[in-house]
């Protein structure tokens, strides 16, 4: 390296010795994101494909299986990643201009966008878990069935704390017991239904009238769906965490390069004529929200 | 051109080709040399010694892929068990069967993900890209490290796959068979997904650096249409490896998913849908049949024009037909499912844009044969295996006609026809014009000449071989042998779905024309092993004691043969200039160097 250090006097230290300027530098590592940037939303493409194929093939899946997730985290997570965008286009222009510490301070503040993010996707996830309706093996309806019996005493004993009156008592859950996970699993969904005959459907299953229309409303704590209606969701719920758990690792790995240059601006790396890297993963952190800002409608703010 | 000014950063205005000395003609200190040790190498950042990595890598899997194709030959020679069936209870195998499946299985997934791949692109593509664009480096030297190693990571899980018992899928993983673990019960199947998953995302890093260095670092004198076009091919092999790889990565992610974790996404018994599987996996794997073939193609429009001494026929119709492969590539992939029961009319509309990919592909073979035409060809080995790509890719290229048209492909379909094409496009294609660049860029990569007389006697074994291996495929394909069958004797047939209800003397009537082809089939790969036994043994001797190679010993003008051989770190002592790349009147053979010399009063160009 000291060849070629000897060789290339001239070079700015910030440039690489086989570029002949800074401005051919950035040119390239801007280019090279960008590109690598369309390989991530391709990557997400294919999740978004299969997305549209399971909704078109079955409807009511998306229709039961959505009403497993709280609209209101979804909200609040989206809003907390559009801010940590914000923070972060922010911490690019103060690098820019020379600012250290307000960059380091708009970093840390990214930093705790994505933790919060996490966090929140923490909460969501081990509800999942414990209610029986994770992803594959922890997929379990019996699981489901307790929580959704307890949920709704629970609804229906507030009620009466409250001594309000309700002109129903809650609904008793359809009597599930004697399915095993594998028939809950197995026929659950019919997916060439002009192959087999959808009449006679899965054995030991509860026929179910389709969701009822909610118009615009958008209730920011849905009903629980039915046992029932939880076994026809099981490939949602598997796509919703394929597809949320890719983009939780793209969070988890834009948190880790935010950290790090987080820790170089505190080294003093940057500066007005040398923040490229700063530049680089605040495209990466936009790509990471915007991602998250198609997610949150396909698979919290579904409509019949 | 020549009066184009220099460089601005360039110091002084340098001479347009090297000084002819032959004092100079050899660097002492060069990219192999100036630094010692395996870390040196390991820690490497040059783009050259990372080529050389890829290289010994690639060689490493083309011989293991290799060996596994050699057995499944030595099987088929004769009916019922033979080499597979030692192998298997060597290895506790419940049927023999089985143990030639995972034969099958990890030929094809070694030559396709760790081979032909990587192959062109990743080990010469590295090599040659940066410096025939008169560059010190590919734009993003620690990225192309870390791919190298996302390709080694690659590699183990592969062998960490054959060692965890194996798998007998088939390359294409196809579900349900790869999800279900009771359908493939080998261990296997994760670790090689993972692997293959690693590969990929190996191919899209390499992508992305190659894209940004022909963008960024292209010297201002090198126009698009002033590029080799061995940088158009690298090119657009690179915009088909950042568009399809990512949707590879996603649909393997999924399929570990499935497996491992019970998601439902492909398997039917899980409500998944397996034709989307076939959709996915072909978006990516049909295309990347162009990232075989593209780079194959401008390693011989190379050699062509470089062994024909004149300058290439239709500059512009090869660079944008490379183009308009890696386009028209991505919307012909459902040619590989005309009957998984898509629907009719996607059958057609697939059916009609795979002729019409032809187009380019003939472009390209119509203007390499109008470049030789009245050249002083030089027959020598890289010009030997460029035109026995062109022999194989046509071939290989014709016989795709029957498998794209709907009504022959249904007759086709399965059977050893579809094996001698794609033998014929990817191992002929291919491994043709990856030979024909080993023995082209060999003395500069290396500084070493090789034996001409027996490498040319491993050529004709490999040539021949070849033909003798696969041509008689297309025959029994066309009469009905199906493929990836273990055994094919009278009994097998009877006992297989296929033969229930024929007649026992028209089953022996068949049995006795595959017979005669299958041992043809086999002797004609051990002519190909033969060969490339001969081959190794040619290049081992070069590297040993090959007498030192000059400059330019082919006298082409693409900027690697511009700096001495092996190339310094930095790949040039003072900045070429780049000019016509195809133009040879600048150079003149000169016998004491066994190669070409700069010519000292410089010709007027054209």
């Amino acid at each position: 390296m000291s060849q070629a250090d000897a060789d290339h006097q001239h070079h700015d230290e910030h440039v690489a010795h086989h570029f002949e300027s800074a401005g051919q530098q950035v040119s390239s590592g801007k280019l090279g994101m960008w590109v690598f940037l369309a390989t991530e939303i391709l990557m997400f493409g294919g999740l978004f494909v299969l997305y549209a194929v399971y909704r078109h093939n079955n409807p009511e899946t998306f229709e039961y299986g959505h009403l497993l997730l709280e609209t209101k985290w979804g909200a609040i997570n989206t809003l907390v990643l559009i801010a940590s965008s914000f923070t972060m286009a922010w911490g690019v222009r103060t690098a820019q201009l020379n600012k250290r510490k307000a960059t380091s301070v708009l970093l840390t503040l990214t930093l705790l966008g994505g933790l919060g993010f996490m966090c929140i996707k923490y909460i969501e996830y081990s509800g999942k878990f414990s209610h029986g309706t994770g992803p594959g093996k922890f997929f379990d309806v019996v699981a489901y069935e307790k929580y959704y019996n307890k949920h709704q005493a629970d609804h229906a004993h507030d009620h009466d704390a409250k001594g309000e009156a309700h002109d129903e008592p809650a609904e008793p859950a359809p009597v599930l017991h004697g399915t095993t996970r594998a028939a809950a699993i197995a026929p659950a969904v019919n997916f060439h239904s002009d192959i087999a005959d959808p009449a006679a459907g899965p054995a030991g299953l509860v026929k179910l009238d389709p969701p009822k229309p909610k118009g615009f409303h958008i209730p920011w704590v849905h009903d629980k769906p039915t046992p029932a209606q939880v076994v026809q969701s099981r490939n949602f719920v598997d796509i919703y965490f394929a597809m949320t758990g890719l983009h939780g690792i793209h969070v988890l790995v834009g948190m880790g390069l935010i950290g790090w240059i987080l820790s170089r601006n505190m080294r003093g790396h940057f500066s007005s004529k040398n923040y490229m890297a700063v530049d680089l993963v605040g495209l990466y952190w936009h790509l990471v929200d915007l991602i998250w800002i198609f997610l949150f409608p396909l698979l919290y703010l579904i409509h019949t | 051109m020549t009066t184009t000014p220099t460089q601005p950063t360039a110091p002084t205005p340098t001479p347009r080709a090297p000084q002819p000395l032959p004092a100079e003609e050899n660097a002492p200190i060069n990219y192999l040399n100036e630094t010692r040790g395996i870390w040196s190498w390991m820690t490497t950042l040059d783009h050259k010694r990372i080529g050389v990595m890829y290289l010994v890598g690639v060689i490493v899997s083309f011989f293991l892929g290799g060996v596994m194709a050699i057995l499944l030959r030595t099987e088929l020679f004769s009916a019922g068990p033979g080499v597979a069936k030692l192998i298997g209870d060597a290895l506790g195998h419940d049927k023999w069967q089985d143990t030639y499946n995972q034969m099958f299985t990890l030929h094809g997934a070694l030559m396709v993900f760790l081979f032909i791949i990587p192959g062109i692109p990743a080990a010469f593509g590295n090599f040659v890209l940066p410096i025939m664009l008169g560059a010190k480096d590919v734009a993003f030297p620690r990225l192309n490290l870390f791919s190298f190693y996302l390709w080694c990571g690659g590699a183990v899980f592969f062998i960490a796959a054959i060692a965890l018992g194996g798998l007998d899928t088939g390359w294409t993983f196809y579900t349900p068979y790869s999800t279900d673990p009771a359908s493939s019960t080998f261990g296997g199947v994760i670790p090689a997904v993972f692997g293959a998953f690693l590969l990929g995302f190996s191919s899209i890093l390499t992508g992305v650096n190659f894209i940004a260095s022909i963008h960024m670092l292209r010297p201002k004198v090198m126009g698009w249409f002033k590029m080799p076009l061995m940088l158009w091919a690298l090119y657009s092999t690179a915009i088909i490896q950042i568009l399809a790889t990512p949707v590879l990565g996603i649909t393997l992610l999924l399929l570990i998913a499935e497996r491992a974790g019970d998601i439902g996404v492909f398997d039917p018994s899980k409500g998944g849908d397996p034709i989307l599987y076939q959709h996915f996996f072909w978006f990516y794997s049909h295309p990347a049949v162009y990232i075989m073939i593209l780079p194959a193609m401008g390693v011989v429009s190379e050699v062509i024009s470089a062994m024909s001494r004149k300058h290439i026929f239709g500059y512009s119709f090869i660079a944008m037909s490379s183009l308009a492969i890696a386009l028209l590539g991505f919307l012909v992939w459902g040619h590989h499912m005309f009957t998984s029961g898509q629907s009719d009319t996607l059958n057609a509309i697939f059916s009609f844009i795979t002729f019409f990919i032809a187009v380019p592909s003939a472009i390209k073979v119509f203007n390499w044969l109008a470049t030789m035409y009245k050249g002083a060809i030089l027959l020598k080995s890289p010009m030997f295996y460029a035109m026995s790509f062109i022999w194989v890719f046509s071939i290989g290229g014709l016989t795709g006609l029957p498998l794209a048209a709907i009504s022959t492909d249904i007759h086709l379909h399965d059977t050893y026809f579809v094996v001698a094409h794609f033998h014929y496009v990817m191992v002929g294609g291919t491994v043709f014009a990856f030979l024909a660049a080993l023995h082209y860029w060999w003395p500069k990569m290396f500084g070493k000449h090789y034996d001409e007389k027996p490498s040319l006697v491993a050529w004709f074994f490999i040539f021949m071989g070849f033909n003798v291996t696969f041509f008689v495929q297309f025959i029994m394909g066309a009469h009905g042998m199906p493929r990836r069958y273990a055994d094919w004797s009278v009994e097998a047939w009877k006992a297989s779905q296929i033969g229930k209800g024929l007649d026992t003397s028209f089953i022996e009537s068949k049995v006795q024309l595959f017979e005669v082809c299958h041992k043809i089939s086999t002797i004609g790969s051990y002519g190909m092993l033969i060969g490339f036994l001969i081959l190794s043994y040619v290049l081992v001797r070069s590297l040993m004691a090959g007498k030192p190679a000059s400059r330019n010993p082919w006298g082409a003008n693409t900027l690697e043969w511009h700096c001495s051989s092996p190339p310094p770190h930095e790949n040039f002592a003072t900045q070429p200039q780049p000019n016509d790349p195809y133009n040879y009147s600048g150079w003149t053979y000169e016998p004491t160097l066994e190669g070409y010399k700069a010519c000292e009063p410089k010709e007027p160009e054209h």
